[in-house]
């Protein structure tokens, strides 16, 4: 029993990145925007969310940073998927391989210019990072353990995901956005922005983007800078899209079951069933294809990717 | 409501106009100044880190090509580069967004390693050539998946090409830990390195596939350019109705172009793992796969410009592994470099394509 609360609550922790990184996707799809560029934003808003913690020993600022690092590098793909019609796919390739190349690149120039040859998160943030003791909640058996024993990171992407959800289905905004992504054309001709909803809603998706890439290198890796701390995250969370069907409350369940996946090999029992590491590994992308197929033949309305994604969008051709 | 509507819409003084025919010549005009303003931003980026643009793109020119030995390493990296950059080139021209190449790599790598590991004792051209013929069976059969599911259900092929590419991955991490694990490693996790008699031979210093890759671009070229199949792929992607008033099968152009697509891909897996790492290793698609993609699109799916950009694209990642020792800087500056370089053409490609014009001139409606 134990074991097993022990095995859910490493699921949450593994899969907290991916929600961010999901999160952030599903509104960029919304947008009509298929944005492969999710590893490159993570990577960014996890460079620069380390970096503006390491020097300014501020968890706060590190976590704007992230956000606003993320957001800077959506604004590029925003620049040039909808102002200047890009190819999507390859847009979001290059922001990827360039995203990662200069998070690496900033991190290993500030190692070789550092005193001790690593680069290490002040105390100060290391312990504001630990989970957060709620007086009371906390303290529940079980329950306490389960769901008040976390990270401020988790809180906050679970906070984000609702927010999300609300903003995408309840709001004008959102519901606006929805009908950008389904049909701009139909969504320019009843007075919407579109241009301009495209461009807010790509920088709040990088954003997110980039929080959840500060949880990678300020987190997983205790603390200690290390090159691709992202590590693939991005685009676990671009497959994590199509597992929680474009809906921000199902990512939150998608991102735990596919936080499970990356942790079961640690904790199924060698007793009941032995199978390979790399099969645990390759599970979560199994089924992300087994559910790709099976949407794809029951043709299902609900759990389809917005109609005009991966298409810019040109005026003219109305 | 309407009314503020257009009113906030005249406020725009610029807005966007497909150009007419732009003709080739200031296509290449528009395409080398994005090239150069792209090279200039990459030169401010050196500035801003503190180093001599000059001497740091110097340094790079001369890394890929001062010695023998450097441009060997360069026509190595360009290898892979090029035969998958001309794979991915056969589904896109299908307009198929084949984003699977790192997985049909690795799949090639990995049947073509089979004869390498336990038939090593085959005469040495017998083996090399089922070697080959394995790799494009298993990359063009793991580009055929996410084809006949297409084909079949409509089923998008842009993430599911993207999910196959880590199931591969981890098909060989699988093997690499089990099946196919070296006895001699030591516990350390790798595959055993090829005997002499399955590695690909060298001609001039360099493995062979150079050769390979340069018979397939004019391959490729051909197909799409003079042959039945080129001219079948280039009405589907403009109409699958049409294709088929026409009276071909969308469908079984679509499995054909796509099982193509993915043979390719294999080669480059199976002559990466053959021709330079000796081995099966997880890294044999390393990212190639992704570039592939940057390569075939900046070339405009042209397999002789194809060609020319994975050469210039292998120049500048030789060229930064020497930044290291001169400057310092970590190889993720070439990274950094190609993303500058790219967002500039990605941006260049619009001016070739529309134009701003001053609203108020042509607008009437």
């Amino acid at each position: 029993m134990d074991m097993f609360i022990n095995f859910l609550v490493a699921a949450v922790l593994a899969g907290t990145p991916l929600l961010f990184g999901t999160v952030g996707e599903i509104i960029d799809q919304k947008a009509g925007h298929l944005n492969l560029g999710v590893e490159g934003m993570m990577a960014i808003g996890a460079c620069a969310g380390f970096m503006a913690g390491y020097r300014f020993d501020s968890l706060a600022l590190a976590i704007a940073a992230a956000f606003l690092s993320g957001a800077a590098a959506a604004l590029i793909y925003a620049l040039l998927t909808v102002t200047f019609m890009a190819d999507q796919n390859v847009t979001g390739l290059t922001l990827t391989i360039f995203g990662c190349g200069l998070s690496n690149f900033i991190g290993e120039y500030n190692i070789t210019r550092s005193a001790t040859g690593n680069l290490k998160l002040p105390e100060n943030i290391t312990s504001q990072l630990r989970s957060i003791h709620i007086p009371v909640l906390s303290d529940i058996p079980v329950v306490g353990k389960l769901l008040f024993s976390y990270n401020i990171f988790i809180y906050l992407g679970v906070a984000i995901a609702v927010i999300v959800f609300i903003y995408l289905s309840k709001t004008k905004t959102g519901l606006n956005l929805r009908t950008i992504g389904e049909n701009p054309a139909a969504a320019d001709a009843v007075g919407i922005h579109v241009v301009r909803s495209k461009y807010i809603n790509l920088l709040i998706g990088g954003g997110i983007c980039g929080i959840g890439g500060a949880y990678c290198s300020m987190i997983i890796c205790g603390g200690v800078w290390m090159s691709d701390s992202v590590n693939g995250m991005g685009w676990i969370s671009v497959a994590l899209v199509i597992f929680a069907a474009w809906s921000p409350l199902k990512a939150i369940g998608g991102s735990l079951v596919f936080g499970a996946f990356s942790v079961l090999k640690y904790y199924m029992p060698k007793s009941i069933i032995t199978l390979p590491n790399a099969f645990y590994d390759m599970l979560p992308f199994i089924i992300t294809a087994l559910i790709l197929v099976i949407t794809s033949i029951k043709k299902n309305k609900g759990r389809m990717q917005p109609a005009s994604c991966g298409i810019n969008y040109f005026r003219e051709e109305r | 409501m309407a009314e503020t509507a257009v009113k906030k819409q005249n406020k725009f003084r610029v807005r966007i106009s497909k150009r007419a025919e732009i003709g080739t010549k200031n296509a290449v005009i528009l395409r080398a100044v994005s090239i150069v303003a792209a090279i200039v931003a990459g030169g401010l980026f050196i500035l801003a880190i503190g180093y001599n643009p000059f001497s740091v793109y110097g340094t790079i020119v001369k890394g890929a090509f001062s010695t023998q030995m450097a441009f060997q390493a360069t026509v190595k990296v360009m290898i892979p580069l090029l035969i998958s950059s001309l794979g991915v080139t056969l589904a896109f021209k299908m307009k198929f967004w084949n984003i699977g190449a790192e997985g049909q790599i690795i799949v090639g790598a990995i049947f073509a390693s089979y004869w390498a590991l336990f038939h090593s004792e085959l005469p040495h051209y017998l083996l090399i050539t089922i070697m080959f013929v394995s790799g494009i069976i298993g990359g063009g059969l793991y580009g055929l998946i996410p084809a006949f599911f297409k084909a079949k259900f409509g089923t998008n092929e842009t993430l599911f090409t993207l999910v196959l590419n880590y199931i591969a991955l981890n098909v060989i991490v699988w093997l690499r830990d089990g099946a196919w694990a070296d006895p001699e490693s030591g516990g350390f996790p790798k595959i055993a390195r090829f005997v002499p008699n399955a590695q690909l031979d060298k001609v001039f210093g360099i493995q062979v596939g150079w050769i390979i890759g340069i018979i397939l671009t004019v391959l490729v070229f051909i197909y799409l350019k003079y042959t039945k199949h080129g001219y079948e792929i280039s009405v589907v992607s403009e109409s699958h109705a049409t294709a088929r008033y026409a009276g071909m099968n969308p469908k079984k152009i679509m499995l054909r172009t796509m099982f193509l697509s993915g043979a390719v891909c294999g080669i480059a897996g199976m002559v990466q793992a053959t021709g330079s790492d000796m081995t099966l290793a997880t890294s044999v698609a390393g990212g190639v796969g992704f570039t592939a993609i940057i390569v075939a699109w900046l070339a405009q799916l042209e397999p002789i410009a194809i060609l020319i950009v994975s050469f210039l694209f292998s120049v500048l990642e030789k060229g930064s592994s020497v930044m290291q020792s001169t400057f310092g800087l970590s190889t993720y500056c070439a990274d950094v470099l190609q993303g500058i370089i790219l967002f500039f053409v990605l941006a260049g490609e619009f001016f070739v394509r529309y134009k701003f014009v001053l609203s108020g001139k042509e607008r009437e409606n």
